[in-house]
């Protein structure tokens, strides 16, 4: 019997080496050059043959011009969208960073906001957020013409207009049924997000998630999309130079003020009517350190954001065809990496260790605000951009944190805030005028103030100030009457235990990670 | 019988379970516990900020044996826990009343 079930498996383990031995020989055989049409090297796919045309392979000039047309829109479309698919795993990114750099016991309530905030942004920003910002941006000719985002209301005064906000792509409703608008939607969308889940770091472990959940749809809905149509809308910012031959008027290629400003802003308004966490600062008004519970999570967090920004910068083209993207990719990288370094040896020179929390915020930083800079300037700029930036979020997390007095656990105000403000600034005095010919309808490369043209920097400056004013003033308001109606934080008890439980109903870690999750902050701590 | 209950270095730990094992020690709990002494915590320094959570980090081990051996066991844990450093941890000795295995009900020093 067994000798029977040998001699059987012996014969089909015979028949399958035969059988694989044939295939190899038919692999192997010598090419038939002229009967099949198989191409390994590539060079030969993709002929005149491909082109789409009544007679095949001999196309009119109509037709060809044709094929060329919608090459070209194909390229920037995928282009875009692949670069908006990058930005969206950002959210891991912000995630985890934010995770990381707060404590275990508020891990499931840290996690969910994060994650809810895409939830919440994609909502509200298809319901009036893509609306209000791009609803009369007008024609995007990279993505095809986009035709219907034809509506801006606008205020007119000494004979100017005064682009307001848009009015049309409510719902993205069929009036605005085109393929060039929807990638567009899918672009800004993740953008939006990014702005949105910036304050969730800065007010981590302390919100409460129902007024968070309000603030998700504010922002998205409202805030962002109001000052982003003011740059990249076709807004009363972009208009500037037009309107009053301030350069290119405020020039923000991918959001330096737009995106992270707005987010730092309103990240600064939240944690200032927030107030700090239990056991952050003592009577004598000297500070606690409150460690993140997971270092590892917040480095892996950052290497995400940081290739996540390799869609949002070089993406913000919305053209592969628009071959400067090589230009803004390397600019990006360069930045990012003298941002981390300058911060790391700051850190290292002042206290001897170079800090890993400080060193993820330095490439942050630089990243942020190369942001807005990083179409316009050449290498040498962006490294120096970055640097600057290094030095600036440390700083800034200093003196927020211990002059200020406004706890802000993973330093979102001194990166998304701080740096972006640098970041349109720093576009107004490095940009090159090698690139951004008839930006915004002005005529000529984009300038800044270190090539010869004061006008761009100035106008660099009226976006800061007027994204601070307005997104300060809009935000701290809409905290204040959140408190009033729902409540911001949450109870005493609720943040001393962990806001897991009490505010999202599970834990997200079975066991305390750390003993610095049970011994802080400190009960005699006010 | 005895029981000893050693708080020793984290980073002597493996040391001291080898050379238990070879004096033939053969019965042994361990934990990791937390706490202070003459040393105070650890100093941290986070986003610039000093931290000194004001405990630091031991190994418990809780070892029962024949009155006979306790010098011996003693005297090992002694030299091999040792660094001559503040921190090196204390040894607490203890009477046991009994003791029993509970597969086959061995009692007193034959269930060790």
């Amino acid at each position: 019997m067994e000798a029977n079930i040998n001699r059987k498996f012996t014969l089909s383990y015979f028949s399958a080496v035969i059988l694989i031995l044939v295939l190899l020989i038919t692999a192997v055989s010598p090419p038939s050059y002229g009967q099949s049409k198989e191409d390994p090297s590539g060079a030969h796919t993709g002929t005149i043959q491909d082109v789409p045309a009544a007679k095949a392979g001999q196309p009119t000039i109509q037709e060809l011009g044709e094929a060329v047309g919608h090459n070209s829109i194909s390229i920037n479309l995928v282009w875009t969208l692949i670069a908006g698919f990058l930005v969206m795993f950002m959210q891991a990114g912000f995630a985890m960073v934010e995770a990381g750099f707060t404590r275990a016991k508020h891990v499931a309530h840290t996690m969910s906001m994060n994650f809810f905030i895409y939830v919440l942004g994609i909502m509200g920003f298809w319901i009036c957020g893509f609306a209000i910002m791009f609803g009369g941006v007008g024609s995007i000719s990279a993505l095809g013409g986009t035709p219907g985002l034809t509506h801006e209301i606008t205020l007119h005064l000494f004979g100017k207009g005064f682009g307001l906000f848009g009015a049309k792509g409510f719902f993205l409703n069929n009036s605005v049924y085109d393929v060039g608008i929807f990638a567009l939607f899918l672009f800004q969308m993740v953008f939006m997000d990014t702005t949105a889940t910036i304050p969730t770091g800065a007010m981590a472990e302390r919100w409460k998630f129902s007024s968070f959940a309000v603030y998700g749809l504010f922002i998205s809905m409202i805030v962002y999309p109001i000052y982003g149509n003011w740059v990249w809308g076709g807004g009363w910012l972009s208009t500037l130079g037009t309107n009053f031959g301030l350069g290119h008027g405020v020039v923000d290629f991918a959001g330096s003020s737009v995106v992270h400003m707005v987010g730092g802003v309103a990240a600064l308004a939240g944690a200032m009517v927030l107030g700090p966490r239990l056991g952050k600062y003592n009577k004598d008004g000297s500070v606690n350190a409150i460690p993140g519970h997971n270092i590892p999570m917040a480095i892996i967090g950052t290497f995400i954001l940081a290739f996540g920004w390799f869609g949002f910068n070089p993406g913000s083209t919305l053209a592969g065809t628009d071959l400067r993207i090589a230009v803004v990719a390397t600019n990006t990288m360069l930045a990012s990496a003298s941002g981390a370094l300058f911060a790391t040896l700051y850190m290292w020179y002042k206290f001897k260790k170079p800090d890993p929390s400080m060193m993820a915020n330095g490439m942050l930083a630089g990243l942020v605000a190369i942001t807005a800079p990083c179409a316009f300037v050449n290498a040498e700029s962006a490294v120096i951009i970055g640097a600057i930036s290094g030095v600036l979020v440390v700083v800034a997390v200093f003196y927020i944190d211990q002059k200020l007095m406004i706890d802000d656990p993973v330093g979102a105000i001194a990166v998304h805030g701080v740096n972006g403000l640098w970041g349109i600034l720093a576009l107004g005095l490095f940009a090159d005028g090698s690139y951004g010919s008839g930006w915004n309808g002005v005529s000529g490369p984009v300038t800044g103030l270190f090539y010869g043209n004061p006008g761009q920097f100035f106008a660099e400056l009226i976006g800061g100030i007027v994204c601070f004013v307005f997104v300060f003033a809009f935000m701290y308001g809409f905290f204040k009457v959140c408190d009033k109606v729902i409540g911001l934080r949450v109870s005493e008890a609720a943040e001393l235990e962990g806001l897991d439980i009490p505010e999202m109903g599970v834990k997200g870690y079975d066991e305390p990670l750390s003993i610095q999750d049970e011994v802080l902050p400190s009960p005699e701590i006010a | 019988m005895k029981k000893v209950e050693a708080i020793i270095r984290t980073s002597k730990f493996e040391h001291v379970h080898k050379d238990l094992e070879e004096i033939g020690i053969g019965f042994m709990t361990f934990m990791d516990v937390k706490g202070y002494g003459l040393e105070h915590g650890i100093t941290q320094r986070y986003r610039g900020t000093e931290l000194n959570i004001g405990f630091i980090p031991r190994m418990m081990l809780n070892i029962v044996v024949p009155d006979d051996r306790i010098d011996e066991l003693v005297d090992c844990l002694m030299k091999t826990a040792s660094t001559g450093e503040v921190g090196d941890g204390k040894i607490f000795i203890y009477d046991v009343d009994d003791a029993y295995r509970i597969r086959n009900g061995d009692r007193g020093s034959g269930a060790l």
